[in-house]
């Protein structure tokens, strides 16, 4: 019940406050714990660290499987020279950072609007609009690949970029976690700016943008992961290998070179590799963009 | 294509001057507001609202890839669905896979989060490991696991045979796909119900059990008449959060049980529908489906805007 009704803006202090008592007694029962936790923890690992091992295995070594040597018997760079010399990773590499980008970049512009359109300005048919807006948050996007196909072929988007990322820029829920924040900035701050004379793009881009940082990137960072993991939108519109995104062209192509464990891990390494950073780089704000969820 | 045209009005509404009146009178309606909406109002029109009503209109027409002239045949597709074996299977695939899959994840999630919450020291190691697999791509995930899952010089196999572990030992793949999956799927996203349950545990105030140890409660006690009650709507949202992903399963069903690799030859619900769509050219019949299974979810997420409409009061 108190995890459910916090109000955002202090459940975004929650964490810290819990750093604040960190008295840790050692008892027994503390010690099993954290053993449990620490093994849980490396358990967990165990499929990429073994991915990251086997990548560094001469392709012989790999592929003879038996028996299980935790870390190569002789360390080879052989499973990522093949990868780079037939070059398609690195196509998917920059097809899916292109596509990303687009959907992050639109996503945030086009939401941001609307969320503040909802927000602060009134307008005849809000409610009807931000209803209908509000209804698509329900709507499982897997269930509408059939006519998105044809509405995207008649477009002529098939196998562009454009085909790629426009449908994935609707995301109804960013604008609903946009306006519940922007409703909660008070309208103090804005007055000074409106008795100034400025507008409301004035008033978005100076005022409510500077205040929204971390649900900014929340949203962004989420956009970007969702879009590159993106997997069925992509197998289904990109069928050029050459507009191919990451995961699809993992998925499809790679899938066919069949038993070349070093080299098929080199591309597994190489495709978490990305996300992994970004996540690395941005674990607080993805870690507190998830406990929104909850606590929203 | 129409977000071609519908930047240019966001940039052209930057351009304006801005109209003194509505500025002053944040309340009077004007249409000024319908331009900050309408740049996502078009791209959801197109890529969201178009297609539904296609659909729903396709699932009473003999629409098809081949593009022959379209004819309005009832409601043949959706009787065709209901009897259609193959569908009922694929669907009960799914129904199968979320019921195997939801408990583990569920469970799992929260006995991780109470661990973590219990040793905060680790907390920055237990998130990155947790929750690292979770932004992995899923081609990259089942590349992975089918290494692993390898009859010869699987991990899996290896340790299974080297423990005396099940026959032959082929557990891991060959036998059981859906298991497989399952135990995959539980590596790759439990992280975010982790993430969940472990930030509903850090908002549960310390006094709460301060009140418990003063009684003497022990921490068992502690878990199941302190924290458990307190998780419950989470609990809930988590469920259904987790019922409505599990519907969806695809992506690593088609990669490691379907598609190119084909070791399993059923199908789970979207692979049905991708192949009637795709494969068999059937755009009208694959509609009709794709609504049984957004019913599907839709009732489910009514649920979850029901648990999030409540937290609002």
């Amino acid at each position: 019940m108190t995890a459910v009704q916090t109000r955002p803006e202090a459940s975004e202090r929650a964490p810290r406050a819990v750093k604040r008592r960190s008295r840790i007694r050692v008892t027994p029962g503390s010690a099993l714990v954290y053993f449990a936790a620490f093994v849980l923890a490396l358990l967990w690992l165990v499929p990429l660290l073994w991915a990251l091992s086997t990548s560094f295995k001469p392709e012989t070594e790999a592929s003879l499987g038996q028996p299980i040597h935790w870390l190569p018997q002789e360390w080879s760079l052989e499973g990522y020279r093949t990868l780079f010399e037939r070059g398609d990773h690195v196509t998917w590499m920059i097809n899916s950072t292109v596509v990303s980008t687009i959907v992050t970049v639109l996503t945030l512009a086009l939401c941001v609007l609307a969320a503040y359109g909802f927000s602060r300005l009134d307008f005849p048919g809000k409610k009807i609009v931000y209803g209908v807006v509000l209804a698509g948050i329900m709507v499982p996007s897997q269930a509408l690949i059939i006519p998105l196909f044809d509405v995207v072929s008649a477009l002529r988007m098939v196998d562009t970029y454009w085909g790629l990322a426009l449908p994935q820029v609707v995301a109804p829920v960013m604008i609903f976690i946009l306006k519940r924040f922007f409703d909660a900035i008070p309208r103090d701050y804005e007055e000074a700016a409106r008795i100034d004379g400025a507008g409301h793009l004035r008033v978005l881009w100076s005022v409510i943008l500077p205040l929204s940082g971390p649900i900014l990137a929340a949203v962004g960072i989420f956009t970007f992961i969702g879009a590159w993991n993106n997997f069925l939108w992509p197998l289904l519109v990109a069928n050029d290998p050459s507009i191919m995104t990451l995961p699809v062209g993992l998925g499809v192509v790679a899938g066919g070179y069949g038993l070349l464990y070093a080299q098929n891990m080199a591309s597994a390494v190489l495709g978490a590799l990305p996300l992994l950073i970004v996540f690395l780089i941005f674990q607080k704000q993805i870690v507190k963009g998830v406990a929104g969820v909850g606590l929203k | 294509m129409s977000t071609d045209t519908a930047t240019p009005e966001a940039a052209s509404t930057a351009d304006r001057p801005p109209s003194p009146a509505p500025a002053r009178a944040p309340k009077r309606r004007s249409w000024l507001g319908l331009w900050f909406v309408l740049p996502f109002v078009a791209v959801y029109a197109v890529f969201m609202i178009w297609p539904m009503l296609l659909g729903l209109y396709y699932s009473f027409t003999d629409k098809s890839l081949t593009g022959r002239p379209v004819e309005w045949i009832g409601l043949e597709n959706w009787i065709e669905a209901f009897g259609d074996p193959a569908a009922m299977d694929s669907l009960w695939n799914t129904a199968w896979f979320t019921i195997l899959s939801t408990p583990p994840l569920v469970v799992l999630g929260l006995a991780f989060a109470l661990l973590a919450h219990r040793a905060r020291r680790l907390g920055w190691f237990l998130r990155l490991s947790f929750f690292a697999p979770f932004v992995i791509p899923v081609s990259v995930v089942t590349m992975v696991w089918l290494w692993m899952y390898q009859p010869a010089g699987g991990l899996f196999n290896h340790y299974l045979g080297e423990w005396g572990l099940g026959g032959d030992h082929l557990w891991a793949f060959q036998q059981d796909a859906m298991g497989s999956v399952v135990v995959t799927t539980v590596w790759w996203t439990l992280g975010f119900n982790f993430l969940l349950y472990l930030a509903a545990l850090q908002t549960i105030p310390a006094e709460v059990y301060e009140a418990a140890d003063i009684d003497g409660a022990n921490s068992l006690q502690k878990l199941w008449s302190i924290t458990l009650p307190l998780l419950k709507r989470t609990t809930a949202l988590v469920i259904v959060l987790q019922l409505i992903a599990s519907l969806r399963i695809f992506d690593q069903y088609y990669l490691m049980a379907g598609g190119a690799s084909n070791l399993a030859t059923e199908n789970v619900f979207i692979q049905y529908i991708y192949n009637s769509g795709f494969v068999g050219f059937r755009i009208g019949y694959a509609s009709a489906l794709s609504y049984i299974l957004f019913a599907c979810i839709i009732v489910i997420a009514l649920i979850q805007f029901r648990l999030l409409s409540r937290r609002e009061d």
